[in-house]
């Protein structure tokens, strides 16, 4: 396992790699890959934290952890709201804030404000050629030259390996509730989760487990207690208010797709339409795929839980997404099925084309992570 | 811009031919008389005509266009509506001019899925027009949104006065439908979120034109807020009218916009707009969104700290009309300025911390170039907008004024900041992208371009200064196909 200190080390490194890496933070992420192992941990600290600006930048390998605690000591946090993979997983490890950006994660909070790389204002990387380059900044709006940044989130390593990402960073809020609704079926919670989003209440989370609905609300403790009465009447009422630290387990518990630890199966997650997840659940259920789902994203994201035989239902599950807008990715999986299943969704021709084009610019050896992200 | 190409000149005539064949009459304008109306975008100062101008109605019209061009070695200079302060529409005598503008319809509303598709030469104020009475919006809000296209605002990845909460167009920007320079026609995200491989749509938005042309768009539309309330907040000094803007946000409120106004500013506009402003340093229009109670809860916030801070003049709206009259005078500045001078506008964004620090020295430089510069920008995300005043009938002085422009830009960049928040670099700013990215940046940027237009055809002198992009510009230029 090589962890270079310094970008400096990384780059020399790089330049004089002559067989595939394994680029990982913290290892937390489930993701089995040939090659020497590339650790960035070395990559740490925080090189600028101004409450004031909302800005932060930090060393990629530094922990979540200690980006996290950083900012709870001024109120604020990373308002993505991304997930630990750990339990769900059952991977050890340290997540790095690198990882969470080569990965795009984000929690709940992604309908409300945006994924993380919409929180994202910069990055420095080197890429597979072992060159230094750095793109954005850490002011929020920049429109200087093409926006690299977003190109690395969710790259998983493959294009380059990050060295420093700066972060845009929100209050936390004083309050938070959750109108919670229980035996509900898909269909319904679809409905309602759709009808919040569209009301002038700024729903942060609408998700579904277990039969349950929940929508959140975050603010000003006025504010809070005002739009969940107005959305819980907006919803014809009957809704169960959930406050305060209650509330904020209900939605780590379905940002981490708590519901699926320690659960056999396979776990996909697949990104729709909202309106379309009821209906693609149910062809999924015709065609004699077995499952168990929760929904995020107001239905827009389906964590999907199934047998682990065959190809997990990924000829079934893909061609769903494809045909109704979407795709799928396999996040757990044993080695077997990883070995038999891609992890992302095959694109186009001409998407695979554009991309493989990318990769070859920027790890022209295919050094980082070969393969990983391959798919046409 | 780089002289045009003999080779491509001539091949006018087997070129309008061509291009008539695939698009309807009318379609295609090379008269020199007609080709002038393309000659430049909202940057007047530079102007040529292009070899011709083509409307296509159609994606599959665009492709053939495309298809052409890329066949023949044409160079393709995308155009939405020609707003851009940039110069991201301005031709070359060798380009063609692909307008978008003809292509303007709604494809789709999706009040559950919270989204509208639009083909992109529709205005940016048009979307939300057409969501408006059910109750939504589009968020970005550049200030040329009656007449700026979506087609310019996902190339230049646009901004506007609320993006502090909403975010830029980037942020709001579900998936396109985009043709390459090859012709080929292909999509990027959708109704959906994220992307399944590489974010290509992210990479798209904001490359200026010179990755592919994007003929349709989704877009997230949001609920309308309840109500809207500007507070007005006067100070007698930048220093601490910027302390207060960092206050307001470390609080944790987040207002939907909070506009800063220099004292060069807030007299041109008053005497312009009667909007009854106080005659102060710094002038601060903080507005926040909610329902009635809301905006109460965090007016009394917002009011405390800036209480706190000791302003010389502290208004809050009580009514429709008092909302309508803080925001006059800052809506007509750029109006106010047009009126008593020729102005360049920047938009170079700094760290909101750096605000008195940058404020002071662009003083500086103002006195040390003789050029009056007056300031009114989005605080709360540290674009700024300072207005260089000059008079173009005057030999010298748009060189002065450039000149001092580039000053104040690399200054931006100099204290943490970046060349352009949401104009874009265009032709403006290409050669100074030096100071923002040493050269591996450039050229990490350029390959992206070699992956999408291997030729460099498409709005090929933007962006990367041209001793930068020479080489492969001339690669580009000769064609490949006879």
């Amino acid at each position: 396992m090589m962890r270079p200190g310094t970008e400096t080390e990384l780059a020399e490194l790089l330049q004089a790699a002559r067989a595939p890496l394994a680029v990982r933070g913290g290892g937390t992420r489930g993701v089995a890959l040939a090659g020497e192992g590339l650790e960035t941990g070395g990559l740490s600290g925080v090189r600028l934290y101004e409450p004031g600006a909302l800005t932060l930048v930090v060393g990629a390998g530094t922990p979540l952890a200690e980006v996290e605690a950083l900012l709870a000591e001024k109120g604020q946090r990373l308002a993505f709201e991304p997930m630990d993979h750990r339990a769900l997983l059952g991977t050890g490890g340290e997540p790095t804030i690198g990882g969470v950006v080569a990965a795009n994660v984000s929690g709940p909070r992604r309908v409300q404000v945006g994924a993380c790389r919409d929180h994202l204002l910069g990055v420095r990387f080197v890429s597979g050629a072992g060159e230094v380059v750095s793109n954005g900044g850490r002011v929020m709006k920049n429109v200087t030259g093409y926006d690299l940044v977003k190109l690395m989130a969710g790259s998983w390593g493959t294009l380059g390996v990050l060295t420093e990402v700066s972060l845009k960073v929100l209050a936390r809020p004083q309050a938070e509730a959750t109108l919670v609704r229980s035996g509900q079926g898909v269909a319904q919670a679809v409905t309602d989760m759709c009808r919040a989003m569209g009301t002038p209440y700024d729903v942060s989370g609408a998700g579904w487990a277990g039969g349950e609905t929940r929508l959140r609300v975050e603010g000003l403790a006025g504010s809070v207690a005002y739009r969940a009465g107005a959305l819980n009447a907006a919803l014809g009422g009957g809704w169960d208010v959930v406050e305060g630290a209650e509330s904020a387990a209900l939605w780590q518990g379905l940002r981490d797709a708590a519901p699926f630890v320690g659960q056999p199966g396979a776990v996909w997650k697949l990104s729709v339409k909202p309106t379309e997840a009821p209906g693609l659940l149910g062809r999924l259920k015709a065609v004699g795929l077995d499952h168990e789902a929760l929904l995020d994203w107001s239905g827009g994201l389906i964590w999907l839980r199934v047998p682990e035989e065959g190809d997990a239902g990924a000829a079934a599950i893909r061609a769903e997404c494809a045909t109704r807008g979407g795709h799928a990715t396999l996040i757990r999986a044993g080695e077997a099925l990883r070995a038999r299943v891609p992890m992302f969704q095959p694109r186009p021709a001409p998407i695979a084309r554009l991309e493989a084009g990318l990769r070859a610019k920027f790890d022209p050896r295919g050094l980082l992570n070969p393969g990983l992200m391959e798919g046409a | 811009m780089p002289a045009p190409d003999a080779a491509v000149l001539s091949k006018k005539p087997a070129l309008v031919a061509r291009l008539r064949k695939v698009l309807p009459a009318g379609a295609v304008i090379d008269d020199p008389a007609e080709t002038r109306a393309y000659e430049c975008d909202a940057l007047t100062a530079y102007r040529c005509p292009p070899l011709c101008a083509v409307l296509p109605s159609s994606t599959e019209e665009v492709a053939a266009v495309l298809k052409i061009c890329h066949e023949m070695g044409v160079p393709v200079v995308p155009r939405g509506a020609g707003t851009s302060l940039a110069g991201g529409a301005l031709p070359t005598a060798d380009s063609v001019i692909l307008g978008v503008a003809r292509m303007n319809a709604v494809l789709e509303t999706d009040y559950a899925n919270r989204f509208i598709r639009v083909q992109t030469g529709r205005t940016n104020l048009s979307v939300s027009g057409a969501v408006e009475a059910d109750g939504f919006f589009y968020a970005p809000d550049p200030s040329s949104q009656l007449a700026c296209a979506i087609a310019g605002n996902i190339a230049m990845n646009s901004g506007g006065a609320h993006c502090l909460k909403y975010g830029v167009t980037t942020n709001n920007l579900l998936g396109v439908t985009m043709v390459t320079m090859e012709g080929e026609v292909i999509e990027l995200g959708g109704a959906h979120l994220d992307a399944a491989g590489l974010d290509l749509l992210g990479l798209v938005c904001g490359s200026e034109g010179q990755l592919g042309v994007v003929t349709e768009a989704t877009l997230r539309i949001i609920a309308k807020p309840e109500g809207a309330r500007p507070v007005l907040i006067g100070y007698d000094s930048l220093e601490v009218a910027g302390q207060c803007v960092s206050d307001i946000i470390e609080a944790g409120v987040l207002p939907v916009a909070i506009e800063f106004m220099d004292r060069p500013c807030i007299r041109a506009t008053d005497a312009f707009s009667g909007a009854g402003y106080p005659d102060c340093e710094a002038l601060l229009i903080v507005e926040v969104e909610g329902s009635e109670a809301e905006i109460a809860e965090q007016l009394e916030i917002i009011t405390a700290i800036a209480r706190r801070h000791d302003p010389v003049e502290l208004r809050e709206s009580g009514s429709a009309e008092e909302s309508a009259r803080i925001w006059l005078g800052r809506k007509s500045a750029f109006g106010a300025m047009g009126q008593i001078n020729d102005y360049m506008c920047l938009d170079g964004t700094i760290p909101v911390t750096e605000l008195p620090r940058v404020l002071a020295r662009i003083e500086a430089l103002s006195a040390e170039y003789g050029l009056d510069v007056a300031n009114v920008f989005h605080a709360g995300d540290g674009n700024m907008h300072p207005l260089i005043l000059f008079n173009a009938n005057e030999e010298g002085q748009l060189e002065l004024c450039e000149a001092l422009g580039a000053e104040i830009l690399k200054l931006c960049v100099e204290v943490g900041g970046c060349l352009t928040g949401e104009h874009g670099v265009g032709i403006e700013k290409r050669d100074l992208m030096g100071h923002q990215y040493r050269p591996a940046d450039l050229e990490a940027q350029m390959r992206v371009k070699d992956v999408f237009d291997g030729q460099w055809l498409l709005n090929p002198a933007k962006v990367f200064p041209l001793e930068v992009s020479a080489s492969r510009r001339a690669g580009g230029l000769a064609p490949r196909v006879a």
